[in-house]
């Protein structure tokens, strides 16, 4: 078990942050979804194995909150989203993804060299992630960026939210009980207000392109 | 029991509340009783704890002392000012179509959970429980600005979100990092985000992650302070939102993030023993205080500049703590006050200007003196008091920060009085021809709610003309916690 623990969570790191790469090359809002969701499942499987590791059951309520939020509701309710909205089989056309790609690389480089002297000090079994969980981060922030449809921006915001968890989870154990409900109810009421939003945007604009949303200038008046 | 429970209690009540009721007639004055109450419960809050010191209480999840104590009085009562003054003004919208029953319900609903979220930020001894507040005030003012539902305000709505949810994720993989060097310190069984707690053993806790962690939370919370270069969802929320909402944004919220920020420069400071934050600090406030000032010069749109001048003023407290010696402190925590106090005062003469002109193009508002004597010189007064004229309370505190910048950092001196002197000129050029301009506007339908207006303006009269022992005391002790 000693040396089996650490490289499954390190295995389950690794798939997160594949998974952040494969958000970023995702055209279809589907596919983002059930990515969107799978991430999350890896995430609930790494602070499951953790828990069982260091005796913390604080980790199985933070894994079943996980569960319960990003791989359960969070996207039944994006799916009924983007059905409502019929934008189910919109394909996106991306910016240049081979550029996308190696500036992602590029990001993960940066992540690990900013981590490594941290990592070092940390006391946790899977402190070595840390340079993961910022890579994801700054990942999802760059999906955020680089996409145009709202339903994808918010995909990423919820990504980024998903790799501040993984580092959570993984470099202290878990952050203090109160705080991760705090942290899941402010995530909740986030995503129901940018549903909200998004049928308003449509009423607005006839569309759920954020190119929309680029009129108020400096000047604009 | 404590008087925290009224403080916190009483808008978390209001807001459940009005969350059904919020639509009736009487639902206005509702609001500003629930607001009286939660201003009256923090006199009480503050007159205790300046009897007794500063105090744990509820499982130390909850510090009182004498530096949040101040804020929350400021919150409370610029809440209650601008309750009274939304009662008429949020009437005019309704006359003219734009807020809709439903949206009352919303708009007094979200106006005390915004209140509850900002104070709860403040009284909170758990770092973790500040981000938590941070992100929830956000949400009740993303909620706020897009209640009109026109297409700039949704954009307003969506890109306040946006920008600040990807800042305040900064935040919290910051506060994960200072967890992580609590976790090093005190071992996992006793790690604790407690602000207290860990400002026992800010001593021992690890540089390396610690300066890490300050860098994140700067860049997190800076970007509700409203920082450049992570301003930009400022003007647009301030612009596009309710004026009600611009008065408690610019007044109150931008407060917190700077709270924040404070209480983590204060761990900062103990565990690396150097000047890295303060240097941070007065970089990130430089840069603030003059790309405003260069930015207002261009503005067209009144709500706008004001909200840029929010940003330069923000810079200036930034800056100002960054120095970071016991005068700076006590200079900046009196330019909190007074701007808080002057900037909400612009802003509900500005709502009652706009109201009357349809317009928040300023080359269009014309001539306020002439159709509302009353709103045309608290338009006035507001702008002098803002501009740092004395006697009043911005001259002082603007006047000791330059002597101090002058002192201990001669070379960003210069920079602060070219861009106070920009900004001076620019909004002076354009509230001049608005307020004496010629004009066929015809007054509003409902006399507006000026009482607030000169009550800030009083009270920041008196702050520049004379700073009572007790208050000069208080602010003395609130500087001196934060080190220096």
């Amino acid at each position: 078990m000693s040396t089996l623990a650490p490289q499954l969570i390190n295995l389950f790191a690794t798939l997160i942050l594949l998974l952040s790469f494969s958000m970023i090359s995702q055209r279809r809002i589907v596919s983002l979804i059930n990515l969107f969701a799978i991430q999350g499942a890896a995430l609930v499987a790494a602070s499951f194995l953790l828990g069982y590791v260091t005796h913390q059951p604080d980790l199985y309520v933070s894994g079943v909150l996980t569960l319960v939020l990003k791989v359960i509701f969070i996207p039944w309710m994006l799916h009924r989203l983007i059905r409502k909205l019929n934008v189910r089989w919109d394909v996106e056309t991306l910016f240049n993804v081979p550029t996308t790609m190696l500036v992602g690389i590029g990001l993960v480089i940066f992540s690990f060299s900013l981590a490594l002297p941290i990592s070092r000090l940390s006391q946790s079994i899977a402190g070595g992630s840390l340079g993961i969980a910022l890579a994801c981060v700054l990942l999802s922030f760059m999906m955020m960026i680089t996409r145009s449809k709202a339903v994808p921006q918010v995909i990423g915001f919820l990504s980024m939210e998903n790799g501040l968890i993984f580092a959570a989870t993984t470099v202290t154990n878990g952050m203090p009980m109160i705080v991760e409900f705090g942290i899941a109810l402010d995530v909740l009421v986030g995503v129901l207000i940018l549903g909200v939003f998004m049928f308003q945007i449509r009423e607005k604009f006839d569309s759920l392109d954020i190119h929309n949303l680029e009129t108020l200038k400096d000047d604009s008046a | 029991m404590s008087a925290l429970v009224f403080v916190l209690g009483i808008p978390l009540l209001g807001g459940l509340a009005l969350a059904f009721y919020g639509h009736r007639l009487w639902a206005r004055d509702v609001n500003v009783g629930f607001s009286l109450g939660t201003f009256l419960a923090a006199c009480f809050l503050t007159n205790h704890t300046i009897d007794h010191g500063p105090e744990l209480l509820w499982d130390q999840q909850f510090y009182i002392d004498q530096l949040n104590v101040f804020l929350v009085t400021l919150t409370a009562f610029v809440s209650l000012t601008t309750a009274i003054f939304s009662r008429p003004y949020m009437r005019v919208e309704q006359d003219h179509g734009k807020m809709t029953p439903p949206r009352m319900r919303l708009y007094h609903s979200m106006y005390q959970l915004f209140s509850f979220t900002m104070l709860l930020g403040f009284t909170t001894n758990n770092l973790g429980i500040i981000w938590v507040a941070m992100e929830a005030a956000t949400l009740t003012t993303v909620l706020l600005v897009s209640v009109y539902r026109t297409s700039a305000s949704l954009e307003a709505a969506w890109k306040y979100f946006i920008l600040c949810g990807v800042g305040i994720a900064q935040a919290l993989f910051g506060t994960i990092l200072l967890y992580m060097a609590a976790d090093k310190v005190l071992g996992a069984e006793h790690a604790t985000l407690l602000w207290t707690s860990l400002n026992d053993v800010k001593g021992q806790l690890d540089p390396t992650i610690i300066t890490l962690a300050f860098v994140f939370l700067l860049i997190g919370y800076g970007t509700k302070v409203g920082l450049v270069p992570l301003h930009s969802w400022l003007p647009d929320a301030h612009a596009e939102g309710p004026t009600p909402v611009s008065a408690v944004l610019s007044g109150l919220l931008l407060n917190v993030a700077m709270y924040a920020v404070l209480r983590c420069k204060v761990l900062t400071d103990g565990a690396l023993g150097t000047q890295m934050a303060g240097q941070l600090m007065m970089g990130f406030g430089l840069l603030s205080v003059t790309v405003a000032a260069f930015f207002l010069s261009r503005q067209k749109d009144v709500k706008r500049m004001f909200s840029y001048s929010s940003i330069e003023h923000m810079g200036l407290i930034t800056f100002a703590f960054g120095m970071g010696s016991p005068l700076a402190n006590f200079a900046g925590l009196l330019h909190m006050t007074v701007h808080s106090l002057v900037k909400s005062a612009i802003f509900f003469t500005v709502g009652h200007a706009t109201q009357k002109a349809g317009t928040q193009v300023m080359s269009e508002i014309r001539g306020l003196i002439k159709v509302n004597p009353t709103v045309g010189w608290g338009l006035m007064l507001g702008v002098m008091a803002i501009l740092g004229m004395p006697p009043f309370g911005v001259f002082a505190s603007e006047f000791l920060i330059l002597t101090t910048a002058m002192r201990e950092q001669p070379w960003a001196a210069p920079f602060l009085f070219l861009a106070l002197g920009i900004a001076f000129a620019s909004i002076l050029a354009r509230v001049l021809p608005m307020v004496f301009g010629d004009t066929t506007l015809k007054p509003l339908a409902h006399p507006p709610a000026l009482l607030p207006v000169f009550l800030h303006l009083v009270l920041a009269l008196v702050l520049g003309l004379y700073i009572p022992p007790y208050l000069n005391g208080w602010y003395v002790q609130a500087a001196a916690l934060l080190g220096g």
